[in-house]
């Protein structure tokens, strides 16, 4: 049914090519869409990658765990370990959504029907308000409910049941029921060819939402522990977890059973001139900015932030790096109006007014929505990055 | 609460209940201009109809309550459960012979050739496109092998002035409305003459000159639209109705029983086409649903509702030319399922053999395929040979194939449509500074805004 390389069909597929586009290169191609893994070619080599399990016990908010092993892993496999041990450690954990019995589109849920049994790992209906209102119920009689949102851009369905029900659940009630046992993740941001309904960052619309918690982890082992947290915590969560590094980012994960905290942002390069802000594969976009901007400015010291909890935002250690720099320059891919960056904005001038030496810069996706063909047009690139921290170095 | 107690107050103040989202929650501020909205309501005409709805049938043994008035007071305490299954309606058998030659519909021999012709086509463009996918020079593909009956036979019988909403595997319902080869592969690559201007994935297709609306992702948001558009049709007095395709998958979305529901009360001429090919990505139906399929769904809303044997091009032919004109004729809504076999994977994303066996795969097209199923049927009939198939095959896949080179070196899209048709009218200050700001960006760093590929 389909063509083998050595079909008739390849062949003539091959001919039928243009000679000047036969040796062109994904990662230069600008109107070539690039395979999911190429898309991203910092993260493989990112300084915040961790290699060795010196380098990922020296994360003082890893420090307690240090005896334990550690093992290579992608950001899937990560998820994929915070599940095990989630249905490993509570016996009333239950993992559910589209696809999820066969391990998932992403391949997060793999192997744990298996492992768990279908009545704890389970496929549910193509209904997102009725998985998540199903999640609440869960929850809402002591259960600890996982559910998945196959993608992101997918999840409005439920935002009723989310924004109208998760998150005044224990509010309305007096706090006599709550549905804290529900963790919904879902796969987010650009991936280099998902076009308007696989490319998706809605984290703004949810941060204004009082009730819920939303995380945005960067790598497989902040998605391990974070995820992991955000099953235990006691409130509905939100994980979004950028699909684009479910198989790019790759480092040594702590084995076993660690947390790591919700609403703490995380310095990841300290720094005293300009403050960054971003979150998500966002961040590996700004590591590049930054190396960049070190090329071309010498000496220039950067302090970079991975907010890592957007909703509640640690808004202690963004203030504090802020008093520290006098600037600030915050990145996200969703459109600029309304988004995030907007909110951390306005704290930050009600909070550092006096101590500010640039108005805040928000660098992130346009007005429009995502477009297919235009995508590395639309993004917040490392070179509009550059361009957003000059602006706040030299105003 | 206090909507509910207004409503259960009276039977007049249930009946005047007041429209969808006028007042959903009210709060206790909002209490008197509710009041004094029923009031107006059922002082106004809804008075009239409302003595009327409320006067019992007279028949007797039938409840008095206006929840269920056709239904009869019984004292045996019974549960219903797995009534009898829908049957399935068909026309050809798998050889391709009429079963009853009083339902062999009576359609020119072009018509039927235009139908098996666009069959081939459609199979041959996948073939092309899946593969083009592999090769990383089109983004992503999504093929129809297995289904092509249900596209070509409902496409035959529809008319132009009926307005198509599609999920995303009826690339040949457009295909037999006239979109071009040309234009499928501009769209697959994104190029400067696709209609939607590149912005969306491949298969997103849509064309306004063939009253066929644009696919959107996700999934079942097309269902309550087209309701909607059928109303406006009978509304305008056309003649001429909507047809809505949707998988199996799609009819677990709330948005399916919400259109469902709303057209059958307002009476809408839409024509509800599932496509249950059995499989929603990895999905299998026993995961998806329980009950005698979607067809039965239909009836529990009221509607008119077939089965249909999707593989039968005849059949489904036959079921959307009656519902057409049920729909037309009769202000109604229809539900048609048409049992088929999603054939290939989902989409280039997906590897269908990580949850099917292969053997599942092949036995299945062993046993049928609603292209060799229809090539019988004419073969028969004497209306096509195998030498006409072999020229067929080989002069349409070199026209596919000319098509395709010519789409890849069509140039993307200019620029200029980044930041258009975002809203209509003058572009808002924000979009304006944005796109000025792009563009600046683009200049100062053509190295890394490469534009070469992008038309000027």
């Amino acid at each position: 049914m389909f063509a083998r390389k050595s079909s008739p069909l390849f062949r003539a597929l091959r001919l039928a090519r243009p000679s000047t586009l036969r040796y062109r290169s994904y990662a230069s191609a600008s109107g070539t869409p690039p395979p999911a893994e190429g898309f991203m070619p910092s993260v493989a080599t990112s300084a915040f990658m961790n290699n060795t399990a010196d380098q990922v016990f020296r994360n003082p908010e890893l420090k307690a765990f240090a005896s334990s092993s550690t093992k290579k892993m992608n950001l899937f496999q990560a998820v994929n370990e915070a599940m095990d041990v989630a249905l490993a450690t509570d016996d009333k954990a239950v993992v559910f959504g589209e696809d999820v019995g066969f391990g998932g589109v992403f391949r997060c849920t793999m192997g744990l029907q298996e492992k768990y049994g279908a009545s704890r790992v389970f496929n549910t209906p193509l209904t997102e308000q009725g998985l998540v209102g199903f999640g609440i119920g869960m929850a809402a009689v002591g259960h600890t409910a996982i559910a998945e949102i196959q993608f992101a851009d997918y999840v409005f369905p439920a935002f009723d049941q989310i924004v109208n029900e998760a998150a005044k659940y224990r509010y309305r009630s007096g706090n006599q029921f709550d549905c804290g046992g529900l963790t919904i993740r879902m796969p987010c941001m650009a991936v280099g060819h998902g076009g308007h309904y696989h490319s998706q960052s809605p984290e703004a619309y949810f941060a204004h939402t009082p009730g819920i918690k939303v995380v945005v982890p960067r790598s497989p082992i902040q998605a391990k522990g974070l995820l992991l947290a955000a099953i235990r915590d006691p409130n509905p969560v939100i994980v979004m977890e950028p699909k684009i590094l479910y198989r790019a980012a790759v480092e040594q994960v702590p084995e076993g059973d660690y947390t790591l905290p919700l609403g703490k942002a995380e310095v990841l390069k300290q720094g005293k001139d300009v403050t960054v802000v971003g979150w998500g594969s966002q961040l590996y976009v700004l590591e590049t900015a930054i190396a960049m901007l070190e090329k071309e400015i010498p000496g220039i010291s950067v302090e970079l932030i991975d907010l890592r909890s957007v909703l509640p935002w640690d808004v202690e250690t963004i203030e504090k790096s802020v008093n520290k720099t006098g600037r600030l320059v915050i990145a996200h891919e969703a459109p600029v109006t309304s988004g995030f960056g907007a909110e951390i904005a306005a704290t930050i001038q009600e909070r550092c007014f006096l101590r500010l030496e640039a108005p805040v810069q928000r660098v992130a996706g346009w007005d429009i929505p995502f477009p297919l063909i235009f995508e590395k047009f639309y993004v917040p690139s490392a070179i509009r990055c550059v361009k957003g921290i000059k602006k706040a170095l030299n105003y | 609460m206090f909507a509910a107690a207004i409503r259960s107050a009276s039977p007049l103040a249930r009946l005047a209940r007041p429209a969808a989202g006028l007042v959903r929650t009210p709060t206790l501020a909002a209490a008197s201009s509710l009041q004094r909205m029923l009031q107006r309501q059922v002082s106004g005409t809804s008075a009239a109809q409302a003595v009327s709805a409320v006067t019992p049938p007279t028949p007797e043994g039938r409840v008095l309550f206006p929840g269920a008035t056709g239904s009869h007071y019984t004292e045996k305490m019974s549960f219903n459960r797995d009534p009898k299954a829908m049957s399935t309606y068909r026309v050809l058998d798998l050889e391709g012979n009429v079963i009853d030659p009083a339902q062999e519909p009576d359609l020119p021999k072009e018509v039927l050739l235009k139908m098996y012709k666009s069959m081939l086509t459609l199979n041959a463009m996948d073939l092309i496109l899946y593969e083009a996918q592999r090769q990383g020079r089109i983004s992503f593909y999504m093929t129809s092998y297995g289904e092509e009956a249900t596209h070509m036979g409902s496409a035959a019988a529809l008319k132009n002035d009926d307005v198509v909403y599609g999920q995303y595997r009826e690339a040949g319902v457009l295909m037999y409305r006239g979109f071009t080869i040309e234009q499928f592969m501009n769209q697959c690559y994104s190029n400067a003459m696709d209609f939607g201007k590149g912005r969306q994935m491949p298969v997103h297709y849509g064309s306004r000159e063939l009253n066929f609306q644009t696919i959107s992702s996700p999934l079942g948001t097309q269902l309550p639209q087209a309701a909607g558009s059928a109303y406006a049709l009978k509304l305008s007095g056309k003649d001429a109705c909507v047809i809505c395709y949707f998988g199996e998958g799609a009819a677990s979305e709330g948005d399916f029983h919400a259109a469902l529901n709303i057209a059958s009360t307002t009476e809408s001429p839409c024509l509800f086409f599932c496509r249950n090919n059995g499989y929603a990505i990895s999905t299998p139906v026993k995961d998806q649903y329980r009950g005698d399929g979607i067809a039965s769904r239909g009836q529990g809303y009221g509607m008119d509702t077939i089965r249909v044997d999707g593989n039968d091009a005849l059949a489904v032919y036959n079921a959307v030319k009656e519902a057409r004109r049920r729909a037309i004729s009769e202000s109604r809504p229809v539900l048609i399922e048409a049992l088929t076999y999603r054939v290939g994977h989902h989409s280039t994303s997906d590897d269908s053999s990580a949850y099917r066996p292969k053997t599942e795969v092949s036995d299945w097209i062993k046993q049928d395929s609603p292209i060799a199923r229809f090539r019988k049927y004419l073969e028969k009939k004497g209306h096509w040979t195998a030498d006409e198939e072999a020229a067929f095959k080989k002069s349409v896949r070199s026209q596919i194939l000319k098509e395709f080179a010519a789409a890849e070196k069509i140039p993307k899209p200019s620029l200029d449509h980044m930041f258009t048709d975002v809203l209509a009218g003058e572009q808002p200050w924000n979009l304006k500074e944005q796109e000025a700001e792009m563009r600046a960006l683009v200049k100062e760093f053509p190295q890394h805004y490469d534009t070469k590929d992008y038309q000027k």
